[in-house]
């Protein structure tokens, strides 16, 4: 065991940083897709509101396979058009592909996260921002984000661990990631249960690695309200019944 | 609008039966395992705690389909390695359909425990008080006054596992399951049309999403009646 974890480090190194990368850019650029449709699903404009409903439904009720699947397999059967259009050779990249559906997916789920931290910031706050005369944009940014962001956050950590454990299954389409460096190393040499133990250790890592830190910001945030939240890092909201 | 399924429609509709089979296997098993654990963590002695404990928070931090590869290529190479050192040749067959209940029972019954516990401790003490006060020996009192009341209090959670659950199934596909998402592929690389039949399947699982929500929601409201809102 231990010289297959130091003959295999290496790879399962290049590994972690290509799920850590994705898991960044994904849960970056699905926080950028998921404000703007937090605000449409609490707009009163139909169209709008209508358009994000959709979208949220769509990709919090089917599964991330079937996401990337559709995505990076059935964007083929579009080939013609998407190169008319010059993005063929965005969807001819499975790294694209892997980034754009974990996106889409995760920027649903961070999306009705936010909904809830801005549905419950107390009314009197935005009122005094509309009585200072602050614009929309102004008050969106002075008050309703980082209120929304703070009273979000042990739900929005949830949702980031969740998207570190999504990202394996990129894995399927050819992405060389923790996952798919154990499936690469365990079928060439037949060390299966090594290759997948290694691979569920530096997820674990990674976890509770987010969580420790996570706390930390959680702290930050709330610093001005003096509470003690220096307890043991544990996954929230799942007694809540809030698992995804 | 429907598009042309060249014959394959049934292929999926076996797929749908399959996962919705693969489903309700995994949360039957979920929901038995979660309780158990769940009594562990609660009355267990201090070892047995730390072993569930230890159990919840692995399962808990490993993706599923990390989780579903060891299980399903890792068990049978170790065991067949360890019976190996000892000197006999065997081959362990694991079949997918065990691997895949076994692995969704396991990874969810984690989630579940952590549901009844909280819905343990949900129930007011006046409740166990009131038991004790009538006399009832203490398993009794849990079976009969506890435990229904921590189920209307677990229900939010054990629909929310459910949801999630009935879209992981789609992850046995990977060890060959012909479950929806298995025939959708199979289909969509016969057919060299992968959008329209990934997308098939996507109508499905929302299909089994809203059904879900609807019964989840009345099941919620049977469980409430009769309690008075407001009251609390």
């Amino acid at each position: 065991m231990i010289s297959f974890i130091i003959d295999n480090m290496p790879r399962f190194l290049d590994g972690l940083f290509l799920t850590i990368q994705l898991a960044l850019f994904s849960c970056v650029l699905g926080f950028m897709i998921a404000l703007p449709v937090a605000l449409a699903r609490l707009s009163k404009n139909t169209v709008l509101f209508s358009l994000a409903t959709g979208y949220v439904f769509f990709f919090r009720g089917t599964p991330l396979l079937a996401q990337i699947f559709l995505i990076y397999y059935g964007s083929g059967q579009f080939r013609g058009f998407l190169s008319d259009i010059g993005l063929w050779s965005f969807f001819r990249e499975p790294w694209f592909c892997a980034v754009l559906s974990l996106a889409l997916n995760t920027g649903a789920y961070t999306s009705e996260i936010l909904r809830g931290g801005i549905a419950a910031i107390p009314k009197g706050e935005i009122e005094a921002g509309k009585a200072l005369g602050l614009s929309w944009l102004l008050r969106l940014r002075l008050i309703v984000l980082p209120r929304a962001i703070r009273i979000a956050w042990p739900a929005y950590s949830n949702e980031v661990v969740y998207q570190i454990q999504a990202t394996s299954l990129v894995s399927i389409i050819t992405i060389m990631d923790v996952t798919g460096v154990a499936r690469a190393i365990g079928s060439r040499d037949f060390t299966f249960y090594q290759a997948f133990g290694v691979a569920a250790v530096l997820y674990l890592v990674l976890v509770y690695g987010f969580l420790l830190l996570s706390r930390r910001i959680e702290r930050r945030l709330s610093r001005h309200l003096n509470r003690d939240t220096s307890e043991a890092p544990e996954l929230p909201d799942v007694a809540a019944g809030l698992i995804r | 609008m429907i598009p042309d399924l060249q014959g394959y429609g049934w292929l999926l509709v076996d797929g749908l039966k399959m996962t919705l089979f693969v489903a309700i296997a995994s949360m039957l098993g979920t929901l038995v395992l979660g309780l158990i654990a769940a009594l562990g963590k609660i009355f267990a002695s201090k070892w047995v705690r730390y072993l569930i404990e230890a159990y919840t928070t692995v399962v808990r931090g490993v993706p599923e389909l990390v989780l579903l590869l060891l299980i399903y290529y890792g068990i049978p190479t170790l065991l067949q390695d360890s019976i190996g050192a000892m000197g006999y040749d065997v081959t362990i067959p694991i079949n997918p359909f065990v691997a895949g209940i076994g692995t969704l029972t396991l990874i969810y019954a984690a989630f579940a425990c952590e549901v009844y516990r909280a819905a343990y401790l949900a129930v007011p003490l006046g409740q166990h008080d009131a038991a004790q006060s009538l006399g009832l020996p203490p398993k009794i009192a849990f079976r009969k006054v506890i435990l229904p009341q921590m189920m209307r209090y677990a229900l939010p959670g054990i629909g929310n596992i459910w949801m999630v659950l009935i879209k992981a199934t789609a992850l046995i596909s990977i060890i060959q399951l012909p479950e929806l998402m298995r025939n959708a592929d199979i289909a969509a690389r016969s057919t060299r049309q992968p959008f329209t039949f990934f997308f098939m399947a996507c109508l499905l699982y929302l299909v089994i999403t809203l059904v879900s929500m609807f019964l989840q929601a009345r099941a919620e409201r049977w469980a409430k009646r009769g309690i008075f809102e407001g009251a609390s």
